[in-house]
């Protein structure tokens, strides 16, 4: 075997390879998957001088360790941690040099939830439709990490950056704020739906994953109470299951779903929605419609971070409860 | 029809009928090929809605749409795709006494029907076939099976469809289908994909 390759010392709550996932198969029933924080896995990547599409690792909670067996280029990035190499504190969003057979640890998160770990030349595991990333709705891609297992590296493509970027992660706020269009089928939905989703009065649950971020909270009640035949789902969809509590859809969502959706989170905001924390609270807030003619999409946000506990995994097969229409 | 935003950069266009649903994806991907829809990340057909996603200016999309006009659905000039299947499935008899007939007659039917796959979902390469006369439709199953077999050919509602892979599921399962659904390592990986034509043929038990 080749020495171009991790092991695998501490597998964490939940590790899976990402790169930027494998859009343009949903027709098929194939979820787009790829890193729930994209705009980490391309920092890492950029830190050690790889694409911005090379696989990376993404944690859950608690972080992972992992031993090269040869010398590498790594950055850890995404949510904070301690970072150590054989134990020895070392540099957390910057290059790390981890020298052949060493321990890279990424320690828990210290806010957020979701920390990435790139390597010069990225995780080299065989590209499923284009993509290197677990799927953990379809199973598609590499499963999640385990410990023992070895992942192959790719071969570095030049030095890392001399002056490598910044790794800026702005505080976590006390409320994570999503900017939502309301529709398609906010009209199967009580007038008073718009104002409970704004009321703030949600909370990420524990039960949240990679499919999506499920929230506690008032109910939202129906006006149509009929079957809503299947229908294709969007990356953030606020999907409202039977007993009303809204599931925000994340990479790993199914490309069809049978409960109305009630509304849209802007794609800028579901990185947050990503590193938010069960328990974190959680208020809907109308987006700017977006200006016909320039196609740009407003920019008056900012990156929102959230705080609170995790304990869940994404599991494997878990495809029930986005429909009624499934198999 | 009814074009409704959905977020930023999508479309979800709502149709009378999954006729209808089937025929305006056929004529999206027509004008794709021929270069005459703008760029479109994903085209997901449903039972009766098309999305469209990942738009750059989906509005104007939306003011162009209900002005198309969307041919019917013809069935000329495209190859069917045979699935040999044996009619083996343990809720065979079930399905049979629900259209209040043989077992013998009830693979008749099911064989003598043309399908189309009207969408994808559920897991990857799995296809809802619609084409199974009306007063066929059948229930789910009560309790849903912890684990099919892959190659199962099921019934539910409407459709038809064949478990790519091993899954659980409520659907009723009349046979079993020896053809490789899903391969990622195929072009396309899923072989019944929306718009495909498919007729099941009856291997001997």
């Amino acid at each position: 075997m080749t020495d171009r390759a991790l092991a695998v010392v501490r597998a964490g709550a939940l590790t899976t390879v990402q790169d930027l996932g494998r859009p343009g198969h949903a027709h098929l029933g194939v979820p787009r998957s790829g890193a729930l924080d994209p705009s980490a896995a391309r920092l890492v990547n950029r830190l050690v001088g790889n694409a911005d599409g090379a696989a990376v690792l993404e944690t859950t909670l608690n972080g992972c360790a992992v031993r090269p067996r040869c010398a590498v280029t790594a950055a850890v990035g995404g949510a904070p941690c301690a970072v150590t190499v054989d134990g020895r504190p070392a540099a957390w969003g910057a290059p790390v040099r981890v020298p052949a057979g060493a321990v890279l640890e990424a320690g828990p998160a210290v806010s957020g939830l979701r920390s990435y770990l790139g390597f010069a030349g990225g995780i080299a595991v065989d590209a499923v439709l284009g993509s290197r990333s677990a799927d953990l709705l379809s199973g598609l891609g590499p499963p999640p990490l385990s410990e023992g297992s070895v992942l192959p590296l790719g071969t570095p493509r030049g030095p890392s950056p001399a002056q490598p970027d910044a790794a800026p992660w702005p505080g976590p706020p006390a409320e994570l704020v999503l900017r939502i269009r309301l529709g398609p089928r906010d009209d199967w939905f009580t007038p008073e739906a718009p104002a409970a989703l704004a009321s703030g009065a949600y909370r990420v649950s524990s039960a949240s994953n990679r499919i999506g971020l499920r929230l506690e909270g008032p109910p939202l009640r129906r006006a149509v109470t009929a079957e809503l035949p299947s229908e294709g789902l969007v990356l953030g969809a606020v999907q409202v299951p039977p007993d009303g509590r809204p599931v925000v859809f994340l990479a790993d969502h199914p490309t069809t779903g049978g409960y109305p959706v009630v509304a849209v989170v802007d794609e800028r905001d579901l990185p947050a929605a990503a590193q938010a924390r069960p328990g974190a609270p959680v208020r809907f807030v109308p987006a700017v419609r977006p200006s016909h003619s320039s196609g740009r999409r407003h920019s008056s946000g900012r990156r929102l971070d959230s705080r609170g506990r995790l304990d869940s995994r994404g599991g494997h097969g878990s495809r029930g409860g986005h429909g009624s229409g499934g198999p | 029809m009814r074009v409704l935003p959905m977020g930023d950069r999508a479309l979800l266009v709502e149709l009378a009928d999954a006729a209808e649903a089937q025929a305006l994806h056929a004529e999206l991907l027509r004008r794709r090929a021929a270069g005459s829809l703008p760029p479109v990340r994903e085209i997901v057909p449903a039972a009766r809605t098309v999305l469209l996603d990942g738009l750059d200016d989906p509005a104007a999309l939306a003011r162009q749409l209900p002005q198309w006009a969307v041919p019917p659905l013809s069935a000329a000039a495209q190859e069917v795709i045979e699935i040999p299947v044996r009619y083996d499935g343990p809720d065979l008899a079930a399905v049979a006494a629900c259209w209040r007939t043989s077992e013998e007659e009830a693979i008749r039917i099911h064989a003598a029907a043309e399908y189309r796959v009207a969408f994808c979902g559920f897991a990857p390469g799995f296809g809802y076939l619609t084409g199974l006369p009306e007063q066929y439709a059948v229930p789910r199953r009560p309790t849903p099976r912890t684990s099919v077999p892959p190659g199962s050919l099921a019934l539910a509602g409407p459709y038809t469809g064949v478990y790519p892979r091993s899954s659980p599921g409520g659907w009723q399962l009349i046979g079993t289908a020896d053809t490789v659904l899903w391969d990622p390592a195929r072009e396309p990986a899923a072989l019944l994909t929306p718009g495909a034509r498919v007729r099941f043929t009856v291997e001997r038990r």
